[in-house]
């Protein structure tokens, strides 16, 4: 059995996860302070994602970052680098596709921390910067850490929009989900059932890292 | 050491006007929840941000929207102590009390101090545990000592006994009584507490709808509170509304009785007396009343009265020791309401 497909739904996930770890804290710390008109319009827009088609998040990114789209023909032009297609296009989609499970998570956690302690820690002398670290983010590590880990377990089972954008080529491009399918597709049922078994290990284990916490 | 503070804040439902000074001195804000007290606290603190004015701590212009002066909660030197205390649930006591010594960039002289600290505040063998295992007359220390070493110029404190039960309030007073004694400098305390109030601070303002409506020594506030709410805030009972006859006389409209006042005050809407300085006996304003009601209190009576062929009036509380209810209980009794104590209220 070639472990290729799970290596590379891994180091998708993951580093997809990172990404979003920092990007979706920071997004949701500062729309939880936004005024409530732009919070309203901003919270729309970061969920969609999460109620879109994974085919919608696709195609929209295909019109992004396609070769011959705006950022896909500048960066192809610039660098010579082509976004789709290769084995870390599929960041692209995971990390669209899994913001809003970080944002959301993080932002009512942040939403629920006491404000009285940052007020409390700044009038101590103690900056902001150690106020958060140390003070909102330890205070607020339930939320933040069950959203890290639904985000890496979404992550890992991309399929739509991961398989529109990085496609299914064995041994380079191809993830769990994109095999599963692909085996499928040509009647290799005993294959397909060993990665359904992986993948459905993995979900397991990452669930219940979630209700451990 | 003082403080001056006149800044104005709108709140929505209501503008805060806080105008008043403070010496080397514990000054209390008296009054109701809502009536923005604590959003003064919050303002000198640099938390909040008042519209307009002025808060100057020892001479250091905090804020001055004239001068777009503003500094940030950290550069004030304020120190805060919070109704819940704001300790850091993820912190053990002495992280707690070492977060509040980071201004001091000396790592020996910070550990020498925090250990000094924590031995004074009697909460060295706490060091280990955190805010939530430990009771709440201990969090208050250490929410004390953690204030105390960040060297405040200024020392805040908001309902500081609200969270504890009445017990441990009486001891934890105490305690902060003295912790303020050695601190040395202003003290800002705000409650809603009259008997906290008096005990702890020299000098009160009885706050309404966000305006300082009495200022004063807390016995000139207490003996002539000025206003209705500086009153009811200091703990009378019998507020009358009254409307001004001839040759010093009022009625008084609530109770249905005419008094005799010797003083004059021109814009005098209302009249009180304390529950404990209704007189037995006759004399100036005089009546006779009905018992309607006797109330048992733990160590004293509160005997509701309404002065005879006054059927519509509010009765009136008079609070005296059980021994001396029991030796003239009857049904019917005379007393008086000596001019001196009668509380003339805008």
């Amino acid at each position: 059995m070639d472990w290729f497909p799970l290596i590379n739904s891994l180091r998708i996930a993951g580093i997809s996860t990172v990404i979003i770890f920092f990007v979706g804290i920071f997004a949701a710390y500062y729309i939880s302070r936004a005024p409530r008109a732009i919070k309203g319009v901003l919270d729309v827009i970061l969920t969609m994602p999460l109620v879109l088609p994974p085919t919608v998040v696709g195609y929209l990114l295909l019109r992004v970052l396609g070769p011959k789209r705006v950022i896909g023909a500048w960066v192809l032009s610039v660098f010579g680098i082509k976004l789709t297609m290769t084995w870390w296009s599929a960041i692209f989609a995971t990390v669209v596709v899994i913001f809003p499970l970080m944002y959301r998570t993080a932002r009512s956690a942040f939403e629920s921390f006491d404000e009285t302690l940052a007020y409390s820690g700044k009038s101590l002398g103690l900056s902001n910067s150690y106020i958060f670290w140390r003070i909102r983010m330890p205070n607020c590590r339930q939320g933040i850490l069950a959203g890290t880990v639904l985000a890496f377990a979404r992550a890992l089972g991309e399929y739509g929009a991961t398989s529109m954008i990085a496609g299914y080529t064995p041994g380079r491009t191809a993830t769990i989900s994109t095999t599963v399918y692909q085996l499928w597709r040509t009647n290799d049922d005993a294959l397909a059932f060993k990665w359904v078994l992986v993948n459905m290990a993995i979900s397991f284990v990452v669930l219940l890292a979630v209700n451990m916490l | 050491m003082s403080i001056f503070v006149d800044i104005e804040k709108s709140l929505g439902s209501f503008d805060l006007k806080m105008k008043f000074e403070a010496g080397n001195e514990t000054l209390a804000l008296l009054g109701a929840s809502g009536c923005g007290k604590s959003m003064t606290l919050k303002c000198i603190a640099g938390i909040e941000r008042p519209d307009k004015g002025r808060i100057v701590v020892d001479d250091v212009v905090l804020f001055d929207s004239e001068k777009h002066i503003d500094l940030s909660p950290q550069e004030r030197h304020v120190g805060l102590m919070f109704q819940n205390y704001a300790l850091f649930p993820n912190m053990t006591v002495l992280q707690n009390i070492r977060a509040g010594a980071k201004r001091e960039r000396n790592k020996a002289k910070r550990d020498a101090s925090v250990r000094q600290i924590m031995e004074s505040f009697k909460i060295s063998e706490l060091a280990g545990r955190y805010p939530s295992q430990i009771s709440g007359g201990q969090q208050q220390r250490v929410a004390m000592a953690r204030i105390l070493i960040s060297a405040p110029n200024i020392l805040l404190l908001d309902e500081p006994f609200s969270a504890l039960d009445s017990h441990l309030r009486f001891h934890m007073e105490q305690e902060v009584r003295k912790v303020i004694h050695d601190f040395g400098k202003t003290v800002l305390m705000v409650s809603h507490d009259r008997d906290e109030v008096f005990r702890m601070s020299d000098s009160i303002a009885v706050i309404n709808n966000g305006c300082v409506e009495a200022f004063g020594s807390k016995e000139n506030v207490f003996s002539n509170p000025e206003t209705k709410t500086g009153a009811m805030l200091t703990g009378c009972k019998n507020i009358s509304r009254v409307e001004k006859l001839e040759n010093g006389r009022v009625y008084a409209a609530d109770w249905g009785v005419e008094l005799n006042i010797s003083r004059d005050m021109p814009d005098m809407k209302y009249v009180g007396i304390r529950m404990h300085y209704v007189r037995l006996g006759k004399g100036e304003n005089a009546f006779r009343c009905s018992v309607v009601e006797e109330i048992e209190n733990p160590f004293s009576f509160t005997v509701m009265l309404r002065p005879v062929g006054a059927d519509k009036g509010v009765p009136i509380g008079w609070e005296m020791d059980k021994e001396a209810w029991r030796s003239i209980r009857s049904e019917e009794l005379e007393v008086c309401f000596p001019d001196e104590s009668l509380l003339l209220l805008k």
